[in-house]
């Protein structure tokens, strides 16, 4: 019994060790946001800040429009998700359920898809983009995340599927529900934690994505959080720490705030379980 | 519920589309500005309003870039077209895109005012193959930064822009210093290659040799071998300056050197606005030129220029703005803004930069010795950088090969990138 306990004790003390570990980055960033400039440049920083100041988030209101960036993010992101969601779920649907050499040979393309650095795609992207005059368009913008963030969502939810056992729709059929009813009562449902999860991706991929941003989007109104925060960054990577911190802390929010909603759902659809198989 | 979602969905594209502006006769130019200081960025700011207010017919559109990823960004830009009219960047950033001739030559664009107002050796830092690619309009020395009163203490020469200290003196007075785990020095070298290299210039070394047939060839003489010789000497031989540093970037050094462990920092002289920020009340520091040899206090610099995208079409337009923009007085706001100097002529005679608070003085001294680093104009710097010299400063200053090895790997590897870029 007392080794039992040990135990446990044991697992808790690693687990707040490796929460400890990874909430790292954020407190620090949370407690850098709030010290003014002589604190950031001491020799024996603090954990609180001893003479805390809202003084950087008032400097980088001040200096940079972060509200209509973070605005413009929260737009792009939303639309990304939506529209990876509502494409990768019937794709991945029949990837997954119908075991044709079309199926197969799009889950290799997915995985190669995979392979291409940006860096390699941006020049062709930008010209496809501008001969559609999608340059300067967050529709453009929202069109290359949808493609960049849709090979794993596909293979994320082709997961997903798969783990429905497919005997649970042979059920409902045998019960004489309908093929749109049988996957909208019986599927959707047990999809939840996939969709949860890939709606997550796409957003965080969305609302973290620096590079197609700054190329694409040139009108100072129409920029994204990510494109505005470098404007805290100059030559040498000479930083304005205290402002930097603070907008990067608001745009951290968003983030968690749209994790800790669908988060239930994630977890809560991985526990519920289907059917004994 | 399946028209609904398309209804969001088209509802959402069409919040995110909207239509261009511009195209009523008026010709508008875009310029992108890498100004990233609240000051600088609304001088810039201004003065593009100024333009605008005063000339009806050309609109100035101030457009924010970013150093971070600026030249990815351009290259994109250039490559697809949609390049802003003048763009903002760095000396060093401008070889490559003016061979693959993304950006227009200024020579005959400029006006003379404009010409005769930048020295010579500014212009030499974007001028690439006789023609000039950028207007060289911001740079900064590097300069050592000091703890005044521990300099005071200890009783050494303060050296002046008139009477600067020598290498070999600059590594006696940093041993002097340095004890108790206090170090007379702290070397900022996340980016060893262009420290060592500007700095060699003071010692006269040039390490890029171009021959008479125009093909340059890298040759590490002893007058190149003075400065990384003299850091590792601090660091290994004399103690005097800390290893932890060696990975750093100037930003990093700043709380040891105002909690008292590094009694000087070399920086480049717009670190200066973060000092005067971040220094704690009471802390006592001064601007002190870096060491000379034989060179004297000649420095490799690679200053900020404006240039004009071969693409536009509004060529004699956008020079027109860069010819107000960079008038002496508003070179100088400018160059406040960004804690940097100008490069004109007119612009450094202004008594704002003369003044001995925030050792303005000093760097204005400075000036006249500020030049294009060899290396600039060379094609295959940046490969050769990134390949051979980055590592082999890192490993010779920490120890990890000799200085015979440094020699080698510079030479040797580094004439082997040059040649596929010269054939």
């Amino acid at each position: 019994m007392r080794t039992r306990a040990a135990t446990r004790a044991g697992q808790y003390a690693a687990l707040l060790a490796y929460l400890a570990f990874l909430s790292f980055p954020f407190l620090w960033l949370l407690s850098t946001a709030f010290k003014p400039p002589r604190e950031l440049g001491s020799l024996h920083p603090t954990w609180i800040p001893e003479h805390p100041t809202l003084a950087n988030f008032r400097q980088a209101f001040d200096e940079q429009p972060l509200l209509r960036s973070a605005l413009n993010s929260l737009l792009v992101a939303l639309a990304a998700a939506l529209i990876a969601v509502c494409l990768a779920t019937p794709m991945a649907y029949v990837m997954a359920r119908r075991r044709t050499r079309l199926a197969r040979a799009a889950s290799g393309w997915v995985v190669v898809s995979q392979a291409f650095p940006f860096v390699l795609v941006i020049i062709p992207l930008f010209l496809v983009l501008r001969s559609l005059r999608l340059i300067d368009s967050q529709a453009g913008l929202v069109m290359v995340y949808v493609v960049w963030a849709l090979p794993f969502a596909l293979w994320l939810l082709t997961g997903y599927v798969r783990a429905v056992p497919v005997e649970l729709e042979e059920a409902a059929a045998v019960d004489g529900a309908g093929r749109l009813r049988t996957l909208v009562s019986v599927t959707a449902p047990l999809l939840a934690p996939g969709i949860a999860a890939t709606a997550l991706f796409a957003f965080v991929t969305a609302w973290n994505e620096f590079f197609f941003a700054l190329v694409l989007l040139k009108t100072p109104e129409k920029q994204t959080l990510p494109v505005v925060l470098t404007r805290f960054i100059g030559a040498e990577g000479v930083a304005d720490l205290g402002p930097l911190a603070a907008a990067a802390v608001l745009a951290t929010l968003p983030s968690l705030v749209f994790f800790a909603l669908v988060q239930r759902r994630i977890a809560g659809g991985m526990l519920a379980g289907a059917v004994k198989s | 519920m399946r028209l609904r979602l398309i209804a969001i969905l088209v509802l959402l594209l069409a919040g995110c589309a909207s239509p261009d502006g511009g195209g009523d006769g008026r010709i508008v130019l875009r310029f992108q500005s890498l100004a990233w200081q609240d000051d600088s960025v609304r001088a810039t700011k201004e003065l593009v309003r100024e333009w605008n207010a005063t000339h009806p017919g050309v609109t100035v559109r101030y457009v924010q870039g970013s150093w971070d990823s600026v030249h990815d960004q351009l290259l994109t830009s250039f490559e697809g077209g949609e390049a802003p009219d003048i763009v903002h960047d760095a000396a060093d950033d401008l070889a490559d895109f003016a061979h693959g001739g993304y950006l227009a030559d200024l020579t005959r664009l400029l006006p003379a005012r404009l010409k005769a107002a930048i020295p010579r050796r500014s212009w030499d830092t974007a001028t690439f193959e006789g023609r000039v690619y950028g207007v060289p309009f911001l740079q900064e020395p590097r300069v050592l930064v000091a703890n005044a009163t521990w300099l005071r203490q200890a009783g050494v020469r303060i050296p002046t822009p008139e009477h600067p200290w020598t290498w070999p003196e600059f590594r006696q007075v940093t041993k002097e210093l340095s004890g108790g785990g206090r170090y007379g020095v702290a070397w900022p070298l996340k980016e060893p290659v262009s420290a060592t290299l500007n700095l060699s210039l003071s010692a006269g070394g040039r390490l890029f040799h171009r021959g008479p047939d125009g093909k340059v060839a890298i040759r590490f003489e002893a007058a190149d071998e003075i400065v990384p010789r003299t850091v590792r000497d601090q660091l290994a031989a004399d103690g005097s300056a800390p290893r932890t540093t060696l990975g750093s970037g100037g930003s990093d050094t700043l709380p040891g050197f105002f909690g008292g462990r590094y009694a000087m920092v070399p920086l480049g002289f717009s670190y200066r606005q973060q000092i005067a920020q971040q220094a704690p009340k009471g802390f006592s520091w001064q601007v002190l030129p870096a060491p000379a040899g034989a060179g004297g206090l000649t420095q490799g610099v690679s200053p900020q220029t404006l240039s004009i995208a071969q693409d536009s079409p509004h060529k004699k337009e956008a020079a027109a703005f860069l010819d107000f923009l960079l008038q002496p007085r508003n070179m100088v706001r400018l160059a406040l803004g960004d804690w940097m100097l100008p490069t004109g002529t007119e612009a450094l005679k202004d008594p704002a930069l003369h003044t001995a608070r925030d050792g303005w003085a000093t760097g204005t001294a400075l000036a006249a010795h500020l030049t294009s680093a060899p290396a600039q104009s060379v094609r295959g710097y940046p490969e050769w950088k990134d390949k051979v010299a980055t590592p082999a400063f890192q490993e010779y200053y920490s120890g990890a090969i000799g200085l015979d090895e440094l020699r080698r790997r510079l030479e040797r590897d580094g004439n082997l990138v040059l040649a596929r870029y010269q054939r």
